[in-house]
């Protein structure tokens, strides 16, 4: 088509002003997708590492419930009591029900002394809440199992022995658990699970720090949050019930907010480089002014000549947006290895979309900021435009 | 130097014509109720003193605007009802322009030039023999049709204008100071070439200031405030 052969053209006969406009919008296209990459990867790097996948309700002593207002959480004086667990069971229906005890404990690897957290519970319970990744499951009797991170940096094995607490009993290590990042009920990456009969034989029969029930379908979650607060919470507020989905939720959502946040910077960027291809076109059209007139005499209609500028304004656009999708590959890969040392997100469907997000968003505001050089350009009167110098 | 004007019909009627061009100091009237006839295959010339209203008969006969009050017909269609579109359509398939300064586009080369209101006519690309037969028919060399306009001389320029005026092959050719940008020489074969169009059936309009080109039409029209004389 010769309208846009003759846009191209223009183009290049101002190559040096078409270039800088192109590299307006390279500019704005790889800000918006990098940055619009980078978030959605902080979103999917948030929702693997906190493990929950949103089917556990967390139990936990209501602080404010402590007279002298005692420092609460796993490890405080507050705690659950065995007859609440089982109001929490009664409440939970078919759901599993996970008493836990938690603390810290002295170990001893070879000879050197360090603390680790320390999680009891039933034995049976321990593959409904933890992977394995080498070893067997917890046994009733004196075996334990490792965190991963735990077992890594001392250079822990299945077969392998430890000391425990002050008198540092020894105890066998049956299995070494999968790595689960950070979560809302338990964090054993770093801790010891040792069966709740260990636990309560060495430290006396005691009460519960948390009760995590696994939902086994996600509809029961709601129920059974409501069926627990009013078995416990009726008089007072007893225990907090935690639901993870929803946790994870405003995690996600904040994190989901900050990607916007600076995919909306990146769009910034965008609509300067629009401004900048609106005053090149604007430019353009002024100087051209006589050859509108001319081909206006020769019959081209107005919407050829509306065509022939947005078709410049398309194709800067084009090359601008290609060549930014392109660079925002680069960036984000860049970006992502800074701020998460780890680019392996990258090419998630979510992720990857953004570029094709840039690209549409730069050729979008390019044939925006065409729009009106090139109305300008059709409604000129072609007798004045001829007589122009 | 004429053709022969029998057996013809008004290609250019303009009935009771006026322009006024409305100005902070006062309407001007560039034409004043102007009725004129031109016949398919006349030669005219126009010629007046500068705002004698020259350049609007020029304008109004060519499509590229319209008349305040009264009527122009080209080629027996009014162009009162048209829109823009239609009047466009209609300058590009019945009229071909040749100005003074040649408005070849510098962007293009000789041939483009000459292809460009082809393409606009028939959307197509298989083009380019129409084009290098009438640049032939101007006597334009074919190894300047690759040249850009600023490359060729002014008379070279002019042929290719010429060219590019006839390529949709249009009844009417409106002259505006043909050889006003040429030295007497050049502008006498640009008028022979004018005057060969002529007699092949084109109908051509020369407005001019000079009496030696008038003297190649037919008929000349003289204008003085925006009627004839």
């Amino acid at each position: 088509m010769i309208l846009f052969d003759f846009a191209k053209r223009n183009i290049r006969l101002h190559w040096l002003r078409s270039f800088l406009a192109v590299v307006g919008i390279i500019i704005g296209v790889t800000a918006i997708a990098s940055m619009g990459m980078l978030g959605n990867s902080l979103v999917l790097s948030i929702s693997d590492s906190l493990t929950s996948v949103g089917d556990t309700i967390v139990i936990t002593p209501h602080i404010a419930s402590a007279p002298g207002g005692a420092i609460g959480g796993t490890g405080s004086t507050l705690k659950i009591t065995g007859r609440q667990v089982e109001e929490i069971r009664r409440a939970a229906g078919a759901n599993t029900v996970v008493p836990i005890h938690a603390g810290a404990e002295r170990i001893t690897v070879g000879n050197e002394a360090k603390t680790a957290a320390l999680y009891a519970m039933d034995p049976a319970d321990v593959p409904v809440l933890l992977e394995k990744d080498s070893g067997i499951y917890l046994r009733y009797g004196s075996g334990i199992m490792v965190g991963k991170k735990l077992a890594d940096e001392n250079d822990l094995k299945v077969g392998e022995t430890i000391g425990i607490g002050s008198g540092e009993e020894r105890a066998r290590i049956v299995g070494i658990l999968k790595e689960r990042g950070i979560g809302f009920d338990i964090n054993p990456d770093y801790a010891l699970v040792v069966a709740d009969t260990w636990f309560t034989s060495r430290y006396g029969d005691r009460d519960y720090d948390e009760v995590i029930v696994k939902a086994r379908n996600l509809d029961d979650i709601d129920p059974v949050k409501a069926a627990i607060d009013t078995q416990l919470n009726r008089r007072e507020q007893v225990v907090n019930v935690l639901d993870t989905r929803k946790v994870l939720q405003t995690i996600v959502d904040a994190f989901n907010q900050i990607s916007t946040f600076t995919t909306a910077i990146g769009g910034i960027s965008l609509v300067v480089a629009g401004i900048s291809i609106l005053n090149v076109m604007l430019m353009s059209v002024t100087e051209r002014t006589k050859e509108i007139g001319i081909i206006r005499s020769l019959g081209a209609k107005r919407g050829e000549v509306m065509r022939i500028f947005l078709s410049e304004a398309l194709i800067l656009g084009l090359v601008g947006s290609t060549v930014g999708g392109v660079l925002s590959l680069a960036g984000g890969y860049l970006a992502l290895n800074v701020m998460l040392q780890s680019s392996k997100y990258l090419f998630a469907a979510s992720t990857i979309v953004y570029v094709f997000y840039g690209i549409a968003f730069g050729i979008g505001v390019s044939l925006l900021s065409g729009i009106y050089p090139a109305w300008k350009a059709a409604m000129m009167n072609p007798i004045e435009a001829l007589r122009f110098e | 130097m004429t053709g022969p004007v029998t057996d013809t019909y008004p290609i250019i009627r303009l009935d009771g014509v006026s322009k006024v061009y409305p100005m902070p100091a006062g309407d001007v009237r560039a034409l004043d109720s102007l009725s004129l006839d031109i016949m398919a295959g006349e030669f005219v010339a126009i010629m007046g003193p500068s705002g004698s209203g020259k350049s609007t008969l020029l304008n109004l006969i060519g499509c590229l605007d319209v008349p305040s009050s009264g009527d122009v017909q080209v080629d027996g269609r009014s162009v009162k009802a048209l829109t823009d579109d239609e009047l466009t359509t209609l300058r590009r398939d019945n009229i071909g322009f040749v100005f003074q300064q040649f408005n070849l586009i510098p962007l293009l080369d000789v041939l483009e030039n000459v292809e460009f209101p082809l393409v606009l006519k028939s959307r197509a690309h298989a083009t380019r023999e129409r084009c290098r037969e009438v640049l032939a028919a101007v006597g334009l060399a074919p190894e300047l049709h690759t040249h850009k306009p600023s490359e060729l001389s002014g008379g070279q320029q002019q042929r290719a204008a010429i060219a590019r005026a006839l390529v949709n092959d249009p009844g009417i050719l409106l002259c505006d100071e043909p050889t006003g940008n040429l030295d007497t020489k050049t502008g006498d074969t640009i008028m022979a070439l004018l005057t060969g169009l002529n007699r092949e059936g084109k109908t051509v309009l020369v407005v001019t200031h000079d009496p030696r080109i008038a003297a190649h039409a037919g008929r000349t029209i003289l204008m003085v405030d925006g009627r004839v004389a």
